[in-house]
């Protein structure tokens, strides 16, 4: 047993995380600053900080994920940051020439006191900024929410710093997008495409993070919003936010700054939350949907209908972040599953309330938790007391999927251990197929290696 | 030595990689960059601050300390004290791996232990939360030993984590709680954190187990973290051999074997620049003697066998070790000649960790392949140039940040194994008895080395030499992968080894062989590229008929 010390009785603990199903903002803020084009992500912090976040992320995508620290030393510590950072943007500029320096702080700079837009105010007067780039911020204090609200600060810091009204109104909508793969940003611009719809997709990780083998390492890829297409936003007609959590304070943001209005949907992963997506997008766009998407739509519910027996009844216990894990589980009452165990470490009532709402009437028993306290320690115990038919989660489950013999499909961050979460995306109607495959896979592969031998069966 | 493969002009490459920078950073680096001579080993400037924004291979103090020296004990609740990301990024990502003995033995290495430091421990300090922290992990799990973790903002609130974990201790009685201020920016890389890590566990582990072991020839294994296995290979020659081990530090290891560690007549040292600490403080206070070895390469492993025999200096012993060498070779030297021819030639750059670099040339010659050029990532000038340039090291600000505990012989227990005349006839043998000679002297002459190298500067480097291999760690894996030449995790093995001894270097040999040789670099150009995609007139339309 790998995970041999955890207990079936559950006790409250105050002080103590044990294996967390989160981590901190830093590594969301890197993430989302890798969407903008000819960006570099920079840690003000320490070395070490900078180096988790890159490792993290690069094992996720097995890409570059190229990111510059201000390498403080205690030095640093004492006497404020302000001047690593200053010397940082000057190597930056003259080495690697950005167009773009994403700067988001860690705890360290942040229990020290240090100001960001100060230090920034203080590169441009000095001049060490050069003529026609820019360096933007968040602030991302470790100790305050998780990776995704590190994210979510650092995609609001990109509508707040950049988008400019013109008083011109643009037939465009933006498109906030949530924490999701590269993939999942391909796919929603495909889809805004084939609905006929001018979209700016912000953050977008596609052609970053996913980039082809050329033989040449692009340092900047070709992929990611401009800031061409980012000052836009400020004129388009409507923001579409993709997730309460992640996408919501840059859609807030940017109605602040430019008074363009918005309206938070969850991140279309399955059938109902791609459904709100397709009639929101057409509305904001003003067009019809077209047959080719009623069909993929239609597809998916073929599928639906014609495994339903597999899927009836089945126990999942999930853990993740809180917007893909909303539409997931209404996804899973889709398919006439039972969500039984839900555990997100990301704090913030948006996600209780809504869970409460999903489950209330058609999973009343489920057991959900997020926030201090919900950890996977505890979703384990919770699995112990009540065993589930499917673990769906980051590549951290794998630990008690084995330990408790159940078929577990990775999905969420971090996955280090397969890959295909960058390239086939999970959102959308094709998104909600494939996720339906690889569960009925994992279920299916279950049925057949405990099938006794006069039960096995060919046809499924 | 010369090497017979030509090398680019290297003081010419070395202004390459310095052209681009800002003059200050320019100068900085310059002192970093060396060419090499084996015969005078010239000064390289190492274990100074990065510069910002350089984009370094480097990590922190809290990495050197909790993930690199304490990490691979398997019966040690860590809790690291602090906000939820250091304690996550540490989970299981360095591949220690651990065999408890039966399924009761503790084993938490699978866990993930935080406080997870919120907003209002930061303002109103987190001792308390710590406190309730450590309570709750000793009723849960009942551990021989909790250790804390200190990270970045702890050190700036003034959270007492020794006196938080002192006061606990007392309480438990039966629970040996200990702390660590190995916070991200003390030291300029993780080497401070291994520092750290030496003087915690010299203080608070070793020693407190007196229980003797009738076993011959007992040793302790210092600097191997089992990354894939290594340690596992090493036990198993040891073993054969006849030697005992007593402990290692601290790959596959138990707080019980630690703490009975004093009670060997030998510290072996493999990774010199995390571990080079322990081996001079028990030596200090308990007489044990230590010896660099390698057993990193066939021959190295060899070697270091011979080396360990010809220390205990028993004929028995010596005649083992070569019985066992000559049964474990024809397989090693079978394997080695079959991949020779097709390796035989090629080129290497290492540049990784603060011994790895070093260790993993004689696998490269055992390929019959040149390594032109390497460096550390968080080394100090002695894994360079050798510990005879100890005395001329000038201790900067940085540094004397780090504790240096002063040892004392111990008034019971200090007992040297060999006599000041013993040591030195051993030496004269050729026994890195208590030194260590560095990196430079085994490197060719006009070889490059490279302190604390940047992103910039490797792309260039690659971009002039074209290795056939480049070896780093995850953080450059794609990137250099993305120009064409297959790199070769030395932290994390690429999910593979174990790499040391006779098994593993077979098992590298392999491994080389297959990513030096592999088809898909000649794939990377599409058909119609390669025809100049219709541009130069090499392709014609044609129509597919029936």
């Amino acid at each position: 047993m790998l995970l041999r010390h955890t207990s079936t009785e559950v006790k409250e603990r105050e002080g103590l995380t044990i294996n967390p199903a989160k981590t901190c903002q830093p590594i969301g803020a890197m993430y989302a600053a890798l969407g903008i084009h000819g960006c570099l992500p920079h840690s003000h912090g320490s070395q070490g900080c900078c180096s988790y976040h890159r490792s993290t992320l690069t094992r996720h995508y097995k890409e570059p994920v190229m990111a510059a620290t201000s390498s403080f030393t205690e030095g640093a510590s004492v006497f404020g940051g302000q001047a690593n950072l200053l010397a940082a943007i000057e190597t930056i500029f003259a080495v690697y020439d950005p167009d773009i320096i994403a700067v988001h702080s860690t705890c360290l700079s942040e229990t020290i006191g240090d100001d960001l837009q100060q230090i920034t105010r203080k590169a441009n007067d000095d001049g060490k900024i050069p003529e026609g780039k820019h360096v933007i911020f968040a602030s991302t204090p470790s100790f305050i929410g998780s990776h995704v609200t590190g994210y979510a600060n650092m995609v609001a810091g990109m509508a707040d710093q950049f988008t400019v009204s013109t008083g011109e109104k643009k037939n465009q909508i933006n498109i906030i997008a949530g924490w999701m793969e590269p993939s999942d940003m391909r796919e929603i611009k495909r889809i805004s495409q084939e609905l006929g719809v001018k979209i700016v997709l912000f953050p977008d990780t596609s052609d970053v993070l996913d980039a082809p083998m050329t033989g040449k390492h692009e340092f900047y890829p070709k992929g990611g919003t401009t800031v061409e297409e980012l000052k836009s936003t400020g004129d388009s007609l409507s923001s579409l936010a993709l997730g309460c959590i992640s996408a919501e304070p840059a859609a807030i943001a940017l109605e602040k700054k430019c008074k363009v209005p918005f309206e938070t949907l969850d991140i279309p992963i399955g059938l109902s939350a791609t459904d709100r997506f397709i009639m929101a997008l057409s509305k904001a766009g003003s067009v019809t949907v077209p047959d080719t998407i009623t069909a993929d739509r239609g597809r998916l519910v073929d599928v639906m209908a014609d495994m339903e027996q597999y899927l009836y009844g089945k126990k999942v216990a999930l853990f993740g972040d809180p917007d893909q894990l909303i539409p997931l589980t209404e996804f899973l009452l889709d398919l006439n599953m039972k969500p039984v165990h839900i555990v997100s470490g990301t704090p913030g009532q948006r996600f209780e309330k809504r869970m409460h709402q999903i489950l209330e009437t058609r999973a009343p028993g489920t057991n959900f938790k997020n926030g201090i306290g919900a950890d996977m320690f505890l979703l384990h115990q919770w699995m112990k007391n009540e065993p589930v038919d499917l673990l769906i989660g980051n590549t951290y489950g794998k630990y008690m999927a084995r330990d408790e013999d159940v078929p577990f499909i990775r999905f969420g961050f971090p996955i280090l251990d397969r890959i295909g979460h960058s390239y086939f995306p999970s959102v959308g109607y094709s998104g909600g197929l494939r996720l339906l495959e690889k569960i009925l896979t994992a279920i299916l592969d279950r049925q057949d290696r405990d099938a006794l031998e006069e039960k096995f069966e060919l046809v499924m | 030595m010369e090497a017979n493969i030509h090398f680019p002009d290297p003081s010419k490459v070395r202004e390459e990689l310095i052209q681009k920078y800002p003059t200050k950073v320019a100068k900085k680096r310059s002192k970093s960059i060396i060419v090499n001579d084996p015969d005078l080993i010239p000064e390289v400037q190492a274990n100074v601050r990065t510069v910002p924004g350089i984009i370094t291979q480097r990590g922190c103090s809290y990495a050197g300390c909790k993930g690199v020296v304490l990490g691979p004990t398997r019966d040690i609740v860590n809790i690291v004290h602090g906000p939820i990301g250091c304690s996550f990024y540490a989970w299981l990502t360095r591949r220690n791996q651990t065999r408890p003995e039966t399924l009761e033995d503790a084993n938490y290495i699978p866990y993930c232990f935080s406080t997870d430091m919120q907003e209002e421990n930061v303002v109103f300090g987190g001792e308390k939360k710590l406190k309730v922290a450590i309570q709750e992990a000793y009723d849960l799990f009942h551990p021989k030993s909790i250790a804390i973790f200190s990270t970045c903002p702890v050190g700036l609130i003034g959270d007492d984590v020794h006196a938080a974990s002192k006061e606990m201790r007392e309480k438990f009685g039966d629970c040996n709680v200990f702390g660590f201020s190995c916070e991200g920016y003390r030291g300029v890389s993780q080497s401070a954190g291994h520092h750290i890590a030496n003087n915690g566990v010299f203080k608070h582990m070793v020693g407190r187990n007196n229980t003797p072991n009738e076993g011959k020839f007992k040793i302790n294994l210092l600097g191997e973290y089992n990354i894939g296995g290594d340690a596992f290979e090493i036990e198993r020659i040891f073993e054969k051999v006849g030697l005992t081990l007593i402990s290692s530090f601290s790959g596959n290891s138990t707080v019980g074997q630690i703490e009975n560690a004093h009670i060997a007549d030998l510290n072996v040292i493999l990774c010199h620049r995390s571990i080079n600490y322990m081996g001079d403080m028990m030596e200090t206070k308990y007489g044990i003697p230590w010896m660099k070895v390698n057993f990193v390469g066939a021959d190295s492993s060899a070697k270091s066998l011979r080396k360990i025999a010809e220390y205990f200096g028993d004929e028995e012993l010596k005649a083992r070790v070569e019985e066992v060498i000559a049964e474990e070779m024809p397989r090693v030297k079978a394997i080695i000649e079959e991949i020779l021819p097709r390796t035989t030639g090629k080129t290497a750059m290492l540049f990784v960790g603060g011994s790895r670099a070093h260790h993993y040339q004689d696998l490269f010659t055992e390929l019959g392949m040149t390594t032109v050029a390497a460096g550390y990532e968080f080394a100090h000038r002695d894994d360079y140039e050798g510990r005879d340039v100890l005395p001329k090291i000038k201790v900067d600000a940085d540094s004397k940040n780090i504790e240096e505990l002063k040892v004392v012989p111990d008034p019971e227990l200090y007992n040297p194994r060999k006599t000041e005349a013993e040591l030195a006839e051993l030496k004269e043998k050729g026994l890195e008895i208590n030194g260590y000679s560095g990196m430079m002297k085994q490197m060719t002459k006009k070889s490059l080395v490279v302190d604390d190298l940047s992103h910039y500067e490797s792309e260039k480097l690659i971009e002039i030499y074209k290795p056939d291999i480049f070896c780093a760690g995850i953080k450059e894996k794609y990137v250099v992968q993305k120009m064409g030449v297959p790199l070769k995790q030395l932290h994390s093995y690429d999910y593979g080894g174990p790499y040391t001894g006779f098994v593993g270097a077979t098992n590298f040999y392999k491994d080389i062989d297959r990513m030096v040789n592999n088809p898909v670099w000649k794939l990377i150009k599409a058909p119609w590229e390669k025809a100049g995609n219709g541009k130069s007139g090499g392709i014609e339309a044609s129509y597919v008929t029936q």
